[in-house]
């Protein structure tokens, strides 16, 4: 059940001239959310802007195993929303809306879990990740990013059993260009081993193409998408996604806040997306 | 203390009601929002099938507001009547049922539909959303289309019937006149002011739908002027609604001339508005002596030279 509370920054991390990570102090809020759940964030209490924005829940803190105290958000500067939480003081209240939406479905061992992210994509991951280790799920992240420097959290991965693969477009960390040739290469390559189930989180054209590498070898894909989002209650109707559950159905229009974010990537009807 | 409004033959608890649009269909905030406290929620607007809606993008923010572009896209009243009203009659809610159509024998099939099923309060009728081509607007935008529509429906049900107006016209008065005299209960207004923002990187709309209506703060000084000159030409109650955001201006609309309120995108900012908006309602009436809200409706105070009349 949702809750809306002012919640109250604990730090501000700047991980680099773009990304931070803020830490708010929300227990009744964090408590009950689960990896791919989202939160409305209300920026400012003013006008400018006047909605909320939907953010990935990105750590539950503490991160150990005792009671949860709050939650973290992974932040990209790119616009106004983004831009006033880049720079929000420690100790302000920010407004904060949740836990809401569809979480992932998780799979167990002996089943493998691959992780796609594409820069702030990673988001909704570590907590997923977490889970996974909980479960003992072999898991390898799959993370992309334009610079060596705009890939994050990487030990926190690496602490939690995960397997690394990471690719940047200029070639400074990893493979040199788009996470999804790895990807292939692995899917091609665990035909007959590991049968992954993939998690997909990034800009639509990354899942766009993870979704037709999960189909092409016939692995189930799990992708969080973020639409822009007006209200996250299913008030609104803005955030819809074109969905497609059989075959016998016209593709037909759904409020993500409600039935996703995180959806089957075979419903998605990707070329009206 | 009395907060109880009439709208026609329907009794309010309280003149704060959900605004059509921007409280999907009641039950979605039935976690967040006890639904049976609140005046009314105008559900989300119906035809008589299904509809697609349009393509996103159908948000953009503009300041102090936003436009909307959704195209209306619903279950349709069958599927309403069958999955959404038996639940919000069990949770106590007052509906007020927001209908759109095509032709006039769509509000009127729509509307024998409704009168025939349990939990149905009033009726709503959405002839003034900006964003479909054929639809409402093209009655909305004329007294005579308006009091086509109005007699129409009127001739089917008792139920309490609320056009809702649109305010992308230049006389609004004239229309509330040409409702009241077709036999509407109220009139609300005021819908989204056709608007358009543009991408320009692109050079593009920032909707796929080209152009939206504008909702938010950004509007309520037109509003509230609307419902003054609408309160200036009828006697039947007046539904206010535009850039609600506090209680404050709930009290500028009822003060303005309307007997109850709707809030629309402030839903969107905080979906449990509704206790605080009451609480600082009240405060307002105990602190000024006001026994009943209704006896607050209309009563702006004006010099001679501040007197204005549209017409
Ligand atoms: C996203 C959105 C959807 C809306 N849908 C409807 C609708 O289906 N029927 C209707 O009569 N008005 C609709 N409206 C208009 C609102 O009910 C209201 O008249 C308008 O937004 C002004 O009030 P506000 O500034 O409080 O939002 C919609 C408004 C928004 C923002």
């Amino acid at each position: 059940m949702p809750v809306d509370v002012d919640a109250r920054v604990v730090s501000n991390i700047r991980l680099s001239d773009d990304y931070n990570v803020v830490c708010l102090d929300a227990p009744a809020l964090a408590l009950g959310a689960q990896p791919g759940q989202f939160v409305m964030i209300k920026p400012v209490t003013g006008f400018e802007p006047l909605l909320r924005r939907p953010f990935s829940i990105f750590e539950v803190l503490p991160t150990s195993n005792s009671a949860p105290t709050g939650f973290s958000l992974l932040n990209k500067r790119v616009g106004i929303g983004t831009e006033i939480l880049y720079s929000v003081e420690v100790d302000q209240e920010i407004r904060c809306l949740g836990p809401l939406g569809v979480p992932f479905t998780l799979v167990g061992p002996p089943q493998e879990a691959w992780i796609v992210a594409g820069g702030v994509g990673l988001a909704p991951f570590l907590t997923l990740a977490s889970a996974l280790q909980q479960s003992g799920t072999p898991t390898t992240l799959f993370y992309g990013g334009r610079r060596s420097a705009d890939l994050f959290y990487l030990d926190a991965f690496t602490q939690l059993g995960v397997e690394l693969v990471l690719a940047t477009e200029d070639g400074s960390r990893g493979e040199s260009g788009l996470v999804t040739a790895p990807l292939e290469r692995a899917l091609t390559a665990s035909v007959v081993s590991a049968k992954p189930t993939l998690y997909a989180c990034g800009p639509t054209p990354m899942m766009r193409t993870v979704a037709g590498l999960a189909a092409a070898h016939g692995r189930p894909c799990q992708v969080s998408l973020e639409p822009v989002m007006g209200c996250g209650m299913g008030g609104c109707y803005s955030c819809v996604v074109p969905v497609c559950n059989s075959e016998d159905e016209p593709t037909h229009f759904v409020r993500a806040c409600l039935e996703g974010p995180v959806f089957d990537s075979q419903t998605i009807t990707w070329n009206r997306l | 203390m009395d907060l109880n409004v009439d709208i026609g033959s329907l009794r309010l608890k309280n003149p704060l009601i959900a605004a059509s649009g921007c409280f999907g269909y009641g039950v979605e905030y039935a976690e967040v929002v006890n639904l049976k406290t609140l005046g009314g929620i105008a559900v989300k607007g119906l035809f008589l099938s299904e509809r697609e809606g349009h393509n996103p993008p159908r948000i953009v923010e503009t300041p102090a507001g936003m436009l909307n572009a959704i195209g209306l896209q619903g279950i349709g009243v069958h599927r309403f009547v069958a999955e959404k009203l038996p639940d919000l009659y069990s949770q106590g809610a007052t509906v007020i049922v927001n209908i759109c159509g095509s032709t006039i024998d769509e509000y009127v099939e729509i509307t024998r539909i409704l009168a025939d099923a349990d939990g149905v309060n009033a009726i709503e009728l959405n002839i003034s959303c900006p964003n479909i081509k054929a639809g409402g607007i093209t009655f909305g935008n004329s007294a005579v289309g308006t009091s086509e529509v109005v007699q129409a429906v009127r001739s089917v049900t008792k139920l309490p019937i609320i056009p809702k107006l649109t305010p992308n016209v230049t006389d609004i008065a004239g229309i509330a006149r040409a409702a009241e005299e077709a036999g509407a209960d109220a009139v609300s207004l005021v819908n989204t002011f056709l608007a358009m923002a543009i991408d320009v990187e692109t050079r593009r709309p920032a909707l796929s739908n080209g152009v939206g209506g504008l909702s938010g703060p950004a509007i309520r000084p037109i509003a509230v002027r609307m419902v003054y000159e609408c309160s200036q030409a009828v006697t039947i109650p007046i539904i206010g609604m535009g850039g609600i955001m506090t209680a404050r201006d709930v009290l500028e609309f009822i003060i303005a001339g309307a007997t109850a309120v709707q809030v629309g995108t402030a839903n969107f900012v905080n979906p449990n508005l509704w206790p605080k908006l009451l609480a600082d309602l009240k405060e307002y009436l105990s602190r000024h002596n006001i026994e009943r809200v209704q006896d607050l409706v209309g009563t702006l105070e004006l010099t001679e030279t501040q007197v204005w009349n549209s017409s």
